[in-house]
């Protein structure tokens, strides 16, 4: 435990480059899957190969991406850019296939109705589909954010500094504490980053608080306040 | 002025939606498209706005193929509602009957006065403005729909269904409000409904639709009770049973109409029937000039209490 009081300035530094690590992916795969879930959701043709080709992306090791990217992106294997852009091909493997369902969970006869009275696709998809499929898109990111937190420790391993360098560095130097320091920033600001999410989710999506909706859709609900 | 020239539409999968279909919609008059689930009704009226195409035909609005015409800007000048109310569940219901007339470049403070307007001119309290749709009753929403349907001051008002999903007093009372509306602004209303009695209540023109969107019958209620086509219509709209065949029995509490089976089937008001209120309205309308916003309305000629008692 002293180890951690006297550490305090090393683990909120490994805590900051671990934000830069993450933070960055988790916003790039989410501007990433909108255009490319758009897709997969909109066209038949496109979503086969788009959600295959994600499937493979999220089944390919962590360690060997980081090591094989450089040779394909020109970064060098401890660049922090060399593991943004893998944590982002990651976050985008799982984010694409939540933005294809989230467009498809939006109820048809609300997109229909949208049609009907004169949206054109693109604002269409801007103002009616894209944010009703938002509570899909939350549940999704809030996914990224964790896993993306998680993975982004892997990058200690290749010499990237991040809070994967707390439990590297107290391996070797059988510093217990260190390890358990690690371990317990890691899940801190994933939940840090997970509670920001559901907070922005609330502040963008006031609809979804305003009422129990299940209930309330009920068409045969009985009348009387209407008759003013 | 709506005009089906041999309108026909196949779906990509082969369905025959609607074959070789003609007719005349005249202006400022409600004509009511009835029939069995699957006829075509919906099929007949999207492609009034194009949003569905027809196969092969033509569809002329005062005398324009609308064929020719941008569906976007064609479909922002034609009201639409529909049965599930199919509001914006993320907007406030202020914003649901004010967002078409902004896309079109009116002012936000405008468009969200003119909404208010309208929330008063379909019966809907003020104070409902700034709740979602889902805190609203179905009625309710069904009215905003309404109110939506009208924001753009449309001529024509296309409704699927509208009242389908609502119960059956809300319902009554949802017609008696369309007749009301109807009486005030005199639009040329599309309205779709597999309900006969829905049909001849609103209907100035009603047409019988058999699958396919074939035509069975034509006419004014009066015309179709008096006169059915055919066996088929006799047995849709229930002049096969002697449904529709009522008389009066007097009872020591007053006289009440009683239909074939005994059912007791409403009492005579002053002698009108509801197809017979229908047609003194038509009449009226010819001269009277479309107002969006009228006055206080003086609720007259409502329609005898009368029909199947379902
Ligand atoms: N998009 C579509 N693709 C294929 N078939 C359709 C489509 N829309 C409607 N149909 C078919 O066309 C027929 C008429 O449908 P519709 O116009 O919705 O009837 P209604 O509104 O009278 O119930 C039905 O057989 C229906 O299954
Ligand atoms: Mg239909």
């Amino acid at each position: 435990m002293t180890w951690i009081w006297s550490n305090l300035d090393f683990i909120w530094d490994r805590t900051l480059d671990h934000v830069v690590l993450s933070v960055p992916p988790i916003i790039l795969s989410f501007l990433l899957a909108v255009p490319l879930g758009w897709l997969a959701y909109r066209f038949r043709v496109s979503r086969g190969i788009i959600l295959s080709g994600v499937g493979l992306l999220y089944a390919v090791p962590s360690l060997p991406l980081f090591i094989v990217l450089p040779f394909i992106v020109g970064t060098t294997v401890r660049s922090p850019l060399n593991l943004i852009i893998a944590l982002t091909l990651y976050g985008v493997a799982l984010m694409v296939r939540v933005v294809a369902d989230g467009l498809a969970s939006v109820d048809r006869n609300v997109r229909q109705s949208a049609t009907a009275v004169g949206f054109s696709e693109w604002t269409q998809f801007w103002r009616v589909e894209f944010p009703l499929a938002g509570p899909v898109l939350l549940a999704g990111l809030r996914v990224v954010a964790v896993s993306t937190v998680s993975l982004a420790t892997v990058g200690a391993v290749i010499g990237a500094q991040s809070l994967g360098s707390l439990f590297t560095d107290g391996f070797q130097r059988g510093i217990q504490a260190e390890i358990i320091a690690g371990i317990i920033a890691t899940v801190g600001l994933a939940l840090a980053l997970d509670g920001a999410l559901v907070l922005l989710g609330r502040l963008l999506m006031p609809w979804t608080r305003s009422a129990p909706s299940t209930a309330a859709r009920a068409p045969m609900r009985s009348d009387k306040e209407a008759v003013a | 002025m709506i005009e089906f020239h041999s309108v026909t539409k196949r779906f990509p999968d082969g369905t025959l939606a609607v074959e070789d279909f003609s007719l005349v919609l005249p202006s400022r008059k409600t004509t009511v498209f009835v029939g069995t689930s699957g006829s075509g009704k919906t099929t007949l009226l999207r492609m009034i706005n194009r949003m569905v195409d027809p196969t092969s035909g033509s569809i002329d609005i005062d005398g324009a193929d609308i064929g020719t015409l941008a569906p976007v800007k064609l479909r922002r000048g034609i009201g639409y509602v529909m049965q599930n109310s199919g509001l914006l569940p993320h907007r406030r219901v202020i914003d649901n009957v004010a967002t078409v007339p902004m896309l079109q470049g009116t002012p936000k403070k405008k468009a969200r006065e003119d909404a208010l307007q309208l929330l008063d001119t379909v019966g809907l309290d003020r104070s409902l403005a700034n709740r979602y749709p889902s805190q609203l009753s179905g009625g309710q929403q069904q009215r905003v729909g309404v109110a939506r349907g009208l924001a753009v001051n449309p001529n024509i008002l296309l409704m699927d269904e509208p009242f389908g999903a609502v119960d059956p007093i809300v319902r009554a009372e949802l017609q008696q409000e369309l007749l009301r509306l109807q009486r005030e602004l005199g639009k040329t209303v599309v309205f779709v409904t597999h309900d006969i009695d829905e049909a001849f209540l609103l209907g100035d023109q009603v047409v019988i639709l058999r699958t396919g969107g074939l035509i069975a019958q034509v006419g004014s209620p009066a015309e179709i009770l008096a006169n059915p086509a055919d066996d088929f219509v006799a047995a849709f709209v229930g002049a096969d049973r002697g449904k529709r065949v009522l008389h009066l029995e007097s009872h020591s509490d007053g006289d009440v109409l009683v239909d074939a089976d005994g059912r007791l089937a409403g009492v005579l008001a002053g002698g009108t029937s509801p197809s017979a209120a229908a047609g003194a309205q038509t009449a009226t309308e010819e001269t009277a000039a479309p107002e969006v916003k009228a006055g206080p309305f003086a609720e007259s000629g409502a329609p005898a209490q009368g029909g199947d008692p379902r």
